[in-house]
């Protein structure tokens, strides 16, 4: 129905980017399922997995410019961020953390690849997925570690804490430990690469619009919504790497909390 | 078709897509075990091998560095030793020479005594000779000068050679 309004109204006045811009049509007319974010998970899971096995591969003492870049990388989650904060017990989770950075990082980044230009984060059900498995991984830790009773029992009651105040902190600390982490987590990812890709869609079809615009004065604006639209592909790009950094970083501290003796 | 999806699904963008839940996670465990498996070992083995790498490099120039000491250490030692050895060499050799040269001179002295003594000797006996046969000489010259002035009185063979000897004797004692 909205596709028609703005056919109907193409040329009579701007119709802004919404969600529906997010809607893709199937790339094989009649598999429903296969769209552009399925096929740029499938793509950056290929990219990632050549790159890093080939970077890999040779393991030498003395890294080659390829090693070293994909060693930095691995580098950068294994001891910036598992290792950190994690402690000791680290190393059973890098793989996890890694994969889930590079993943991410790999997938915010299509958002301003030229011709793919679409993060796939900003649909819901892939942030979704992540957090649902960091959610699963955290407990699933705490509860190997602890015992059911008394992981579930250590978020409950928080040691060290006035028996009345029970009544405010318990629903509280269970609410973020099993609705608001994994909410925010998902939701945070998915809102930055949902709002910012939504952001670089009104700048630049803006700018078209202006452009063709029958008014010289719309067509002078034109170019400021371009650049406008540029810089805020640079703002994109940190902004892709920061949501990686804080899934990630996010992921590691709850399960560093999770194996903690005291929640 | 495609209208209908829009219009029903665009509605709320936080309403996930089924298709895209089970893609995402097959995609990324699928992901995972790759990494697991190919990446993450093989970087920790790098890590590892360059740790050893750069630890056994600095063992081995620790170790380097100990064993150029205690070589130095030998060679000074070997060299003071040397030079202790010289040292005494030398003292012994002046010794030895002192103690060669006093030989020599003590046997130069000897042998200078000795030819002295035989010299001496030979002197003796040659004047011993010289004074015999002088006075056998001069005896016979005296008496036959004595008969040739004194004629036949002295012809007594006895008489001559005491007179002569008496001759003599007061020669020797004027002398």
């Amino acid at each position: 129905m909205l596709a028609s309004v703005r056919s109907a109204t193409e040329g009579d006045g701007f119709v802004p980017p919404g969600t529906k811009d997010f809607d893709l049509p199937p790339i094989i007319e009649g598999v429903e399922w296969f769209t552009k974010p399925v096929l740029l998970v499938m793509v950056s899971v290929v990219l990632i997995s050549v790159f890093f096995v080939l970077s890999a591969r040779k393991a030498a003492v003395v890294p080659s410019k390829f090693q070293f870049a994909g060693e930095s990388i691995y580098g950068f989650v294994r001891n910036d961020l598992a290792k950190d904060i994690i402690g000791h017990e680290f190393m059973r989770f890098v793989p996890y953390l890694f994969t889930l950075f590079v993943f991410i990082l790999t997938n915010n980044i299509f958002g301003i690849v030229p011709f793919l230009q679409f993060p796939t984060m900003s649909h819901v059900a892939f942030p979704y997925v992540l957090a649902a498995l960091s959610f699963f991984v955290f407990h699933y830790v705490g509860v190997r570690k602890h015992g059911v009773i008394k992981y579930i029992k250590d978020i409950a009651f928080m040691p060290g804490v006035p028996k009345p105040v029970y009544i405010l902190l318990t629903p509280i600390e269970l609410a973020t430990f099993f609705l608001v982490r994994p909410l925010t987590l998902s939701l945070r990812l998915f809102a930055n690469m949902f709002a910012g890709h939504l952001l670089l869609l009104v700048f630049i079809l803006g700018g078209e619009y202006m452009l063709n615009d029958s008014l010289l004065i719309m067509k002078l604006f034109a170019p400021f919504s371009f650049l406008f639209g540029i810089a805020l592909t640079f703002f994109e790009f940190m902004v892709q790497c920061l949501q990686a950094y804080i899934f990630t970083l996010l992921t590691a501290l709850y399960i560093a909390g999770a194996l903690a003796d005291e929640h | 078709m495609r209208t209908v999806i829009i219009a029903s699904e665009e509605l709320n963008p936080l309403v996930p897509h089924t298709a895209e839940i089970i893609v995402g996670f097959i995609a990324f465990s699928l992901l995972y075990l790759v990494l697991r498996k190919a990446v993450v070992p093989k970087f920790e083995k790098a890590f590892t091998d360059r740790t050893h790498a750069i630890q056994g490099g600095i063992e081995r120039a620790e170790q380097a560095q100990l064993e150029a000491q205690r070589a130095l250490a030998q060679y000074n030692e070997q060299l003071s030793s040397a030079r202790e050895e010289a040292q005494t060499l030398r003292e012994e050799a002046r010794v030895q020479g002192a103690a060669i040269v006093d030989e020599l001179r003590a046997k130069a002295q000897e042998e200078a005594t000795r030819i002295t003594a035989a010299a001496h000797a030979s002197i003796e006996a040659e004047r011993q000779q010289a004074v015999t046969s002088l006075r056998n000489e001069v005896g016979a010259l005296a008496v036959e000068l004595a008969s040739k002035i004194v004629g036949e009185a002295l012809e007594d063979q006895a008489r001559q050679s005491r007179i002569v000897d008496r001759f003599l004797d007061d020669l020797e004692k004027s002398k």
